[in-house]
């Protein structure tokens, strides 16, 4: 699934200088399944910048509506009537959704409430963790079913490197809650991010190899990657001709 | 016009290939660029390593902090009459990058190249950067090889003239996680193409001879050579970082208790005393190293490390009888 996290309001509020009436707009796929842009956000986030923008003197009238699915056309169009009546869209889908709707009403002024972080997991409660990094030339036949592309900090496709123990990479994670580092004071006073412990691809690509009796697949050098099937081939894009819509007539 | 046939069977015909070939057991050395455009800061470091060291190893932004390029760098040292193995890491160029620079370093008289990953990006000076890895070290390896004995391009393109003649180097760090894979991770660096390998520090040698054991199963040293990676400790402080934050790196306490006596009895108020002391245990700890591992059986010489110390190298290649450096004709 596609993952993201809001906005701070402060910078969502930053986008609403120029308009009166504001429409939050919540997309009920990935986004509502990872809690950051479904009915409730929607609902929530008009609800704090009605407050806010008050309270700074600039009242807004904010209202907000959740479809099933931003980024398809069908459904854009049952909002018509909302979207028309507003100055100002925030939606709250992944960067598709912003884009659909930006493309669907070419003239209202559409603004992202969320960033959009990446293809991945539901670990367990609460924690997403990336795992795919859609290359467009899957290589998890020879990894085992863990992506280093997506998984490995360097994108090694012969790794690990000499940054492993532990089964640990030596490059650590900023530490986030809610999207916002979280810090600590350092020895000298000073504030720092709390970094954590990312694990190694490489290892549990090996450890898996290894418990599968496959470690034969790693011993074959992997040539250079064939990039221009992921984004440096330039926004990509899926024909079926299968599936194409007859021009009638 | 190709130069194949001025090495005389040689593949690159550098000094560090002549001497490793004549069956010598080879010492390089390190020379960091500075985090400016003196070139004189180069020509002073150059100064401490000439005649000790049969090449020196220029660092390519090591850790990931902006410095004078390894090309640059390794030209100047090429003036002062050090020979360069130049690094090269895929974390700051594209396969386009990295062959335009082969061909201008080879066309500058640079004869050895180091094939590494590089240091991420977050450990450096500038950790917002966008890193490349269009290829990883051991396919930097293979393009190497590939630009020097096929005579062609990453994509396949012949050179019609004057291919690039590099002695291919590639690094090892034995005590690196996953441990059992380390033999394994150096024999696709074989067979990717590396003629000579050189390791992390190696401090730990009762480990490093099991992985010597296992590269020696595999039939590695016979194929590459291997040097091995020392480094001599300024004080008792630097060998537990090592220890605790240096992934890779195994610290055995018997070296962290020898650091931390070597200034028993000096007074804490007599600072540079102290210093001396830890100093010239480092480099006795580092001399001892480099015998001991001189005796390994597939052991084909050492890499001294002496970072931003360039000083001590001297003094440990003395030390462990490794002067004068051989002169192969």
């Amino acid at each position: 699934m596609i993952t993201g996290e809001q906005k701070p309001l402060e910078e969502i509020k930053g986008f609403l200088t120029n308009g009166r009436k504001v429409l939050v707009v919540g997309c009920g796929t990935c986004v509502t399944v990872c809690f950051a842009g479904g009915e409730k956000e929607a609902q929530i986030l008009a609800a704090s910048l009605r407050m806010s923008t008050k309270l700074g003197g600039d009242p807004k009238e904010v209202s907000d509506v959740t479809v099933q699915r931003q980024c398809e056309w069908e459904y854009l169009d049952v909002i018509e009537k909302e979207v028309q009546e507003a100055d100002i869209i925030v939606s709250l889908a992944c960067g598709i959704g912003v884009q659909a709707m930006a493309k669907h009403f070419p003239e209202k002024w559409v603004v992202p409430g969320l960033n959009t972080n990446f293809l991945g997991l539901p670990e367990e409660q609460g924690i997403w963790t990336e795992q795919c990094q859609a290359c467009g030339d899957c290589i998890l036949a020879l990894t085992g079913g863990i992506c280093p592309i997506a998984r490995c900090a360097k994108q090694l496709l012969n790794g690990p490197c000499g940054g492993s123990e532990n089964g640990l990479c030596e490059v650590k994670r900023v530490k986030k809650d809610g999207g916002i580092p979280v810090m600590e004071t350092d020895a000298r006073g000073r504030q720092r991010p709390v970094m954590e412990d990312v694990e190694c691809a490489w290892h549990l690509i090996h450890e898996r190899l290894s418990s599968l009796g496959k470690l034969d697949l790693l011993m074959e050098v992997q040539p250079p990657k064939d990039w221009s099937s992921s984004r440096d081939g330039g926004p990509r894009r899926i024909v079926r001709e299968d599936l194409l819509l007859l021009d009638e007539g | 016009m190709t130069d194949q046939a001025a090495t005389n069977g040689y593949k690159s015909g550098s000094n560090l290939e002549k001497v490793l070939r004549a069956g010598h057991f080879a010492v390089t050395g390190e020379l960091g660029p500075p985090q400016n455009a003196d070139g004189d800061h180069i020509r002073e470091k150059a100064g401490l390593l000439r005649g000790f060291v049969d090449a020196v190893n220029i660092t390519d932004n090591q850790t990931a902090v902006v410095r004078m390029s390894s090309i640059g760098a390794a030209i100047i040292a090429i003036q002062e009459g050090l020979e360069p193995v130049m690094q090269m890491t895929c974390r700051d160029r594209n396969r386009l990058a990295m062959q335009a620079d082969f061909l201008s370093a080879y066309a500058l008289g640079i004869k050895n190249m180091l094939a590494l990953t590089g240091d991420h990006q977050s450990f450096g000076n500038h950790p917002t950067a966008k890193n490349v890895h269009d290829v990883d070290s051991l396919q930097l390896l293979g393009m190497l090889r590939d630009l020097r004995d096929e005579k062609k391009f990453d994509c396949g393109d012949p050179i019609k003239e004057c291919e690039p003649r590099f002695f291919v180097g590639a690094a090892a760090a034995p005590e690196a996680g996953p441990t059992e894979w380390r033999p394994y991770r150096l024999a696709k660096k074989v067979s990717a193409g590396a003629d000579f390998i050189q390791t992390q520090l190696v401090y730990n040698v009762d480990a490093f001879k099991k992985y010597m054991e296992e590269v020696r199963k595999l039939g590695l040293h016979e194929k590459v050579f291997i040097l091995v990676g020392v480094g001599p400790l300024k004080g008792p402080g630097m060998a537990r970082y090592m220890r605790d934050f240096v992934p890779g790196i195994s610290m055995p306490d018997h070296i962290i208790d020898r650091m931390t006596k070597a200034a028993t009895g000096i007074p804490k108020e007599e600072k540079q005393a102290r210093r001396d002391a830890w100093r010239a245990e480092g480099i006795q700890v580092c001399i001892e190293l480099m015998q001991e591992v001189r005796e390994i059986k597939g052991v084909a010489g050492v890499h001294v490390m002496a970072i931003e110390w360039e000083e001590a190298v001297e003094s440990i290649v003395e030390g462990a009888g490794m002067l004068p450096r051989p002169v192969v004709e």
